[in-house]
């Protein structure tokens, strides 16, 4: 039994390899980028709208209100990085109910290319929203003390997206694996239903963290004012 | 008994441990993050988005660590490199 799709070859040149997982991936952004292109071809404003523009209109926007519940004040100048992170592993994990397809996020390359993706880009954004200076102070943010720990963290947590994305996804093609061989009547299906909600679940809060991160990096959340608060009951 | 043996012993039973021992303390956690977020949400039902989203990422924090073990025990069963190198040697000689 083998861990991830990287061990299936489809072909190979030399030291160039195509494996499953590349070809999955780059099946998934052509599949991505050709619908929203379709989509976006021809939009209209008025009020009879395709359906297909509804749906992306609620994707987008459900997206940018959870941006912006995080704490981010700006959600458009951060969807296009955690909206593709979003919809990636979601649509990796829904397409686990075609037969025969991997999801290239079981694959640990994967999710630690997206994790690197999130390292580099919460301190571009950090700089971007408060100054070179201002960013690098939030290293030593309590005290100086702090330093080495902030560094430390910084890699630990990108660690911990990787792997954590890479155990879910790879542990729920691991039990319907075991489990087609031991119940390989109608269990396996209850295990493929439960693994597209933990996808969800898991493509969730990998776009939720990496928000998080960019909130705390570029400081924008301010406590509300009085008036925003609900009243309590 | 051989080296190679003693290595897969010691991995499966190590691997069996791991997860065993490593989810404990992951349920536990989860058990009471969840029990204190129903009773946040019964005495706060306005703030139930906040608490939810909390909710799912702390779960997703606690059970990262179980998520931990349950990978290192894959890897002593399917892709372990002690055994691989066993494997190795024994062919080589």
């Amino acid at each position: 039994m083998r861990l991830s799709p990287d061990a299936v070859i489809l072909w190979q040149q030399g030291f160039v390899k195509v494996n499953a997982t590349i070809a999955t991936t780059w099946a998934l952004m052509l599949v991505m980028s050709l619908g929203a292109w379709l989509i976006t071809r021809k939009l209209s404003t008025d009020h009879k709208r395709s359906r297909w523009q509804n749906l992306l209109e609620i994707v987008v926007t459900g997206i940018a209100g959870q941006i912006k519940d995080v704490g981010l004040r700006e959600p458009r100048q951060y969807i296009g990085f955690l909206g593709t992170l979003f919809l990636f592993v979601a649509l990796a994990s829904l397409c686990t109910v075609i037969p025969g397809y991997e999801p290239p996020t079981g694959s640990l390359s994967t999710t630690a290319a997206l994790a690197l993706c999130v390292m580099v880009a919460v301190p571009l954004f950090g700089i971007e929203g408060q100054g070179l200076a201002g960013y690098l102070k939030t290293y030593m943010e309590p005290t100086i003390i702090m330093l080495p720990f902030n560094i430390i963290s910084e890699v630990s947590r990108t660690l911990a997206l990787a792997v954590r994305l890479f155990g879910n996804m790879m542990s729920g093609a691991m039990i319907i694996g075991i489990l087609l061989s031991i119940t390989p009547f109608i269990f396996p299906i209850v295990m493929t239903v439960l693994g597209l909600l933990t996808g969800m679940v898991q493509a969730y809060i990998f776009s939720i963290l990496a928000a998080v991160y960019i909130a705390a990096a570029t400081h924008v959340s301010k406590p509300k004012p009085k008036s925003e608060l609900a009243p309590t009951p | 008994m051989d080296s190679l043996t003693i290595i897969a012993v010691a991995s499966i039973i190590i691997a069996g441990i791991t997860t065993g021992f490593g989810t404990m303390g992951p349920a536990l956690a989860e058990g009471r993050a969840v029990a204190t977020a129903l009773t946040a949400l019964a005495q706060q039902p306005d703030a139930s988005a906040t608490i939810t989203r909390t909710l799912f990422v702390g779960l997703a924090m606690i059970e990262s660590t179980a998520i931990y073990c349950f990978v290192v025990s894959m890897i002593l069963i399917f892709a372990n490199p002690f055994w691989n190198q066993a494997i190795a040697l024994a062919a080589g000689k």
